[in-house]
């Protein structure tokens, strides 16, 4: 069925689809729409499931770590200061494997206090053992949420899942969503099932404490976790393109990058813009190309470095600033690259903080920019600075 | 690609009317639309702006409109001259006005918004936009007003925008 919606509403369908068996939620600023419309499902009848109003978002994770330990499929949303909030419960959730998945509406971090989109709340999160997956329009939005539940709770994976949507450029955007019916969903996503709960048959220790001695191990155990997300993401967009017949490309979708000469490697709802520029380059002979990174973690070390080998420069485009240094996402994709031998021009171009527009413009500035080299990291609307 | 500005304030449902003119555009399945709010806290009173970006091939420019083939303003006193600086070339100003205004279509969305008891003109000017600029036809919004907003509203927000689109042609 077609309608005309929201990413958090998208979002919400899929989670409806996914039937979690407890949603908790913190409802106020910065929380976003999708946990008021799966109230409202859980009012109607449409999603049976426990909702639970907590007193903040610290809880909220908290509560639906609880109810993953108890066996039950959970659900929780947040933004911007409320996941910085939750950071604590952030490494509970992923130390004790607990396959929580949690839609992040991406916004800017105070102070100044701003309610906009831009990526450095996710971001700033990346070392929490989350896997960390970015949408780029609403549909994409809606199947991230039924592929989430099925990569987290594999067996190999068993690591929480946070699927981040950029902060009203994407959650608050209305565009046509096709909503897969019921019988699809369920044949798809079956219902939980874990040894790693609370079983009074066969009681056992959980959340506990380790030591040096095996600390490390366990630590070890938590990445190949991640690590293993890789293989098993690629399963579930198999699985997902034989039942409603959408294709997704792992963990990168490229564009027109084969034969580029110049490639914007960038994230989340920008994609688009960046992928129509390099069309309208490639017609008056510019040779552009486009790498989308969809999932942070687990990194796509290998596939950025194969689609970036033979070009001659590449930008990084992020909504993010590590303070002091230069974009986190453009230090992730450099390491990929020296890690693969490949030694490219690369620069990084941040833009769109406290959620300032992104325009045609901006993005053809940037393919002349790193055409003509420019200086190591730019802020769109202020300047470069050599950094290096 | 048809880019349509909608300038409102707070409480006057511009944001509704670009929503409604996406749903009603993408009713047939065959075309593709975005429609988004000047993103931030929603005030009542305070200017709103509201986008909507219709095409027959996906919509992936998330960016706001900076040349529109419309602006649609639900409230004279958010209209000024250099509005006309965010027009195409062939682009058309709509406003809500008793009074008549240079260089822009004026219309009493009130006078017709009275009429059936609406408080607000947002579905009027939708009518007098599917009227003028046949984007959509007054059928396609009366769907999407059906199919998005709450049904004891319905009839008469459909009767007006459908009165609107009559008059707009005439």
């Amino acid at each position: 069925m077609k309608k005309f919606l929201s990413g958090n509403e998208a979002f919400a369908e899929g989670i409806r689809l996914a039937r979690p068996e407890v949603i908790s939620a913190y409802p106020i600023t910065p929380q976003t729409i999708v946990v008021e419309r799966l109230s409202e499902m859980v009012e109607d009848g449409s999603l049976t499931a426990e909702y639970v109003h907590v007193e903040s978002e610290h809880s909220a994770l908290s509560c639906a770590i609880g109810a993953s330990a108890a066996g039950a499929r959970a659900f929780t949303a947040t933004s911007s200061q409320g996941l910085l909030y939750m950071a604590e419960c952030l490494y509970y959730a992923a130390g004790g494997r607990f396959p929580i998945v949690m839609m992040n509406a991406d916004r800017s971090t105070a102070l100044p206090w701003n309610i906009y989109g831009d990526q450095r709340d996710s971001l700033s999160q990346l070392d929490s053992g989350w896997i960390q997956a970015y949408a780029e329009n609403a549909q994409e939005a809606l199947d991230l949420a039924l592929m989430s539940y099925k990569i987290a709770e594999d067996k190999r994976v068993s690591t929480p899942f946070m699927a981040n949507l950029d902060g009203f450029v994407l959650t608050h955007t209305y565009e046509t969503v096709d909503i897969p019916s019921r019988e699809k969903a369920d044949r798809f996503l079956p219902p939980y099932e874990t040894d790693n709960r609370i079983d009074f048959e066969n009681p056992k220790n959980m959340a506990f404490s380790a030591g040096p001695d095996t600390n490390y191990i366990f630590k070890y155990k938590e990445h190949e976790g991640v690590l293993a997300a890789r293989e098993v993401i690629s399963e579930t967009e198999r699985e997902f393109a034989d039942i409603f017949g959408r294709q997704y490309t792992g963990l990168i979708e490229s564009y027109r990058a084969d034969d580029a000469d110049y490639v914007i490697v960038t994230l989340g709802s920008i994609a688009g813009l960046c992928r129509e520029t390099a069309d309208k380059l490639r017609e008056n002979g510019v040779k552009a190309g486009v790498v989308r990174i969809r999932y942070v973690r687990p990194f796509p070390n290998k596939e950025i470095a194969d689609a970036l080998r033979n070009v001659k420069a590449y930008a990084v485009l992020e909504k993010d600033i590590s303070f002091g240094n230069e974009g986190t996402v453009f230090t992730n994709v450099n390491s990929a690259l020296k890690k693969a031998g490949v030694t490219v021009n690369g620069y990084n171009f941040i833009g769109g903080l406290g959620g300032k527009n992104i325009s045609a413009g901006d993005i053809e500035k940037i393919y002349s920019d790193i055409a003509k080299g420019t200086e190591s990291v730019n802020f769109i609307g202020i300047g470069g600075e050599d950094n290096g | 690609m048809n880019e349509i500005i909608w300038l409102g304030r707070g409480g006057q449902g511009a944001f509704t009317a670009a929503k409604l003119l996406g749903a009603a555009y993408t009713i047939g399945g065959e075309k593709y639309a975005l429609a988004f709010p000047s993103f931030g806290p929603e005030r009542r009173g305070a200017p709103v702006r509201a986008f909507t970006k219709l095409d027959t091939k996906p919509v992936v420019d998330r960016s706001q409109t900076e040349k529109a083939d419309y602006i649609v303003i639900l409230d004279d006193t958010l209209y000024s001259p250099q509005l006309h600086e965010l027009l195409k070339d062939a682009g058309r100003i709509i406003v809500n006005s008793k009074n008549s205004i240079d260089g822009v279509i004026a219309f009493d969305a009130e006078k017709i918004a009275a009429g059936f008891r609406l408080p607000t003109v947002n579905t009027v000017m939708l009518g007098l936009l599917a009227g003028i600029s046949g984007i959509v036809t007054a059928a396609e919004a009366s769907a999407a007003v059906t199919g998005y907003m709450p049904q004891k509203i319905q009839e008469r927000n459909i009767n007006a925008l459908t009165k609107a689109a009559e008059e707009a042609v005439r």
